[in-house]
């Protein structure tokens, strides 16, 4: 699936709750249900500083790829973690820096990402991708 | 205060009507700024409306009219503080702005390479950060006065910490984390034995209890406007008249001069020397409305409400399993910060306010003593005489389903 086609389905996803307690829990079950980060990734080379959560990211390139993992010491934020990575990961470089996440502000999760919400993840979006153009070039 | 009284102050606060995400909002953060009574927001639209001309210069009658609000509110903070004389009040635009100016000024003056601070391990980052900055700028080097697990200060640590090197000490009345009220008057007494000045950081006591800066014998006392009802951007420092003599200024310009030649400038007397510029006239008088209105509340009224909300709260928040209460100083103020194992504040935060109700999640500003005491931040509920049982009733039961949805 393309990074839209993947974003259209979470939106449709979210868009059956009307209620804010159950959009928050279909992202808690979304960060629950992310592939934990062994402690050997959680490194601080990984780790994205946020003010009040802290999340870590991993990239590789397979293929042409870029394949992300992630996690969070934060559920709420781990679920959106869950989001990006769901959206983003398996894609080349050239499509992740082009994409624009329209997603996260269709769902109402906006807030999340706003710089003052101070939680990392505006820095990991930046880091994806801050990888796929240093992925980029390497393969040039 | 009953509950008919507490309807009533109620009504003075308009935004505790406002609906968030369409629930009734359940304000809680108290402790990082409180809400604004009518009065206050009214005479700020006034002081714009009726006497807005600079200050001090003016011949004409509306600046004479500011000028007169503006000493007014002087001698409002004055009283409220029980200081001696108004010209020991110096406005500033907070707490922050009032810690900067004693650290830089007074560091001007008395502080020289190989001197100490002494500050506790509870400070928010503003009793912190500007002491660094002196010790960077001087070679001198920060003491700090440890905590012990109950959120409260060591004594005996601190008796020993004040040597013949040590210039000043700058503590918290109460921790805006813990909501231990600090001992000062028991500090102040100990440094003074020394002939040591204190600094207290009264941001976060003036709004629950009656402060009395002539019967603690504090040097200086420094509070935020925001933070006890008034507007944002004024703030008091309280000098004794001798240390705010012998200090120089903080910041040059108008107002604070007496002669200005391009050879020689010499300053303005007390209080004017401390306030460069255009001062907040329209902030000082709003500020003065808001400590009337406390006043007429009752300081010892609001203590002993809040602290009635306090143990009700305490008790409802014990019925959660795993519920850590951070700070259990015998001595507290409405500040109630918790954390529940397993679960991120960060996440109970943004849950409760999608259920209407505003807490404070994080290191509020207070980093060290979050490190000492191993966590990374805390869920803050803060109360003010606005709140009521029935709020916390339903805080309990958000807080009750939000775990629920996160263990």
């Amino acid at each position: 699936m393309t990074i839209n086609e993947l974003q259209d389905e979470i939106i449709e996803q979210f868009s059956q709750f009307d209620d804010w307690m159950d959009k928050y829990a279909l992202l808690i079950d979304m960060g629950n249900s992310l592939e934990p980060l062994e402690n050997e990734y959680k490194t601080p080379q990984n780790l994205i500083e946020g003010c009040q959560s802290r999340v870590w990211l991993d990239a590789q390139m397979k293929d042409g790829k870029i394949y992300f993992r992630g996690d969070s010491d934060a559920v709420l934020v781990k679920g959106i973690v869950y989001l990006l990575i769901h959206v983003l990961s398996g894609h080349t470089p050239d499509e992740i820096l082009n994409a624009d996440l329209y997603c996260i502000d269709k769902i109402g999760l906006r807030e999340h990402l706003s710089p003052t919400r101070s939680n990392g993840l505006l820095s990991m979006l930046k880091q994806m991708k801050m990888y796929a153009l240093a992925f980029k070039s390497k393969q040039e | 205060m009953n509950k008919e009284e507490i309807e009533h102050i109620r009504a003075d606060f308009p935004i505790l009507s406002e609906k968030v995400y369409n629930k009734d909002l359940i304000y809680f953060d108290n402790a990082a700024t409180t809400q604004k009574p009518r009065c206050v927001v009214e005479k700020i639209e006034y002081a714009y409306f009726h006497l807005n001309a600079n200050i001090h210069r003016g011949v004409h009658y509306l600046s004479l009219k500011a000028t007169e609000a503006h000493e007014a509110a002087r001698l409002t903070a004055a009283e409220f503080l029980h200081a001696e004389k108004k010209e020991e009040i110096i406005f500033t635009r907070g707490t922050t702005e009032s810690i900067n100016l004693v650290a830089f000024s007074f560091g001007e003056a008395f502080c020289h390479p190989g001197d100490e601070v002494i500050v506790s391990a509870m400070e928010h980052h503003s009793n912190i950060v500007p002491w660094q900055m002196l010790c960077e700028r001087k070679g001198m080097k920060l003491r700090v006065i440890p905590v012990n697990e109950n959120g409260e200060l060591d004594m005996v640590a601190y008796s020993s910490l004040l040597n013949e090197k040590t210039r000043i000490v700058s503590v918290a009345h109460v921790s805006n984390v813990l909501g231990t009220i600090n001992p000062v008057k028991e500090i102040i007494r100990i440094a003074h034995e020394k002939n040591i000045p204190v600094l207290i950081d009264g941001a976060q006591a003036v709004p629950h209890l009656s402060v009395d800066v002539r019967e603690l014998d504090a040097d200086f006392y420094v509070f935020s406007g925001h933070k006890i009802y008034g507007p944002t951007g004024i703030g008091i420092l309280y000098g004794k008249e001798k240390w705010l003599n012998a200090i120089p200024p903080y910041q040059g310009g108008g107002e604070m001069i007496s002669t200005v030649t391009f050879e020689k400038t010499t300053y303005n007397e007390l209080p004017f020397k401390f306030e460069a510029g255009t001062p907040d006239y329209v902030g000082s008088t709003a500020l003065a409305e808001a400590l009337r209105y406390i006043n007429n509340i009752g300081l010892d009224n609001i203590a002993a409400y809040e602290n009635e909300l306090l143990h009700y709260a305490e008790q409802q928040l014990m019925e959660i399993e795993n519920m850590h209460i951070i700070g259990t100083a015998k001595n507290k103020c409405s500040v109630l910060s918790f954390l529940v194992d397993g679960i991120h504040p960060y996440d109970i935060g943004m849950l409760l306010d999608k259920l209407g109700i505003a807490v404070r999640t994080g290191h509020h500003c207070a980093q060290p003593i979050m490190d000492m005491f191993g966590i990374p931040g805390t869920v803050r509920a803060s109360f003010a005489f606005y709140n009521t049982k029935e709020e916390i009733v339903r805080f309990t039961e958000a807080l009750k389903k939000v775990v629920n949805m996160l263990k």
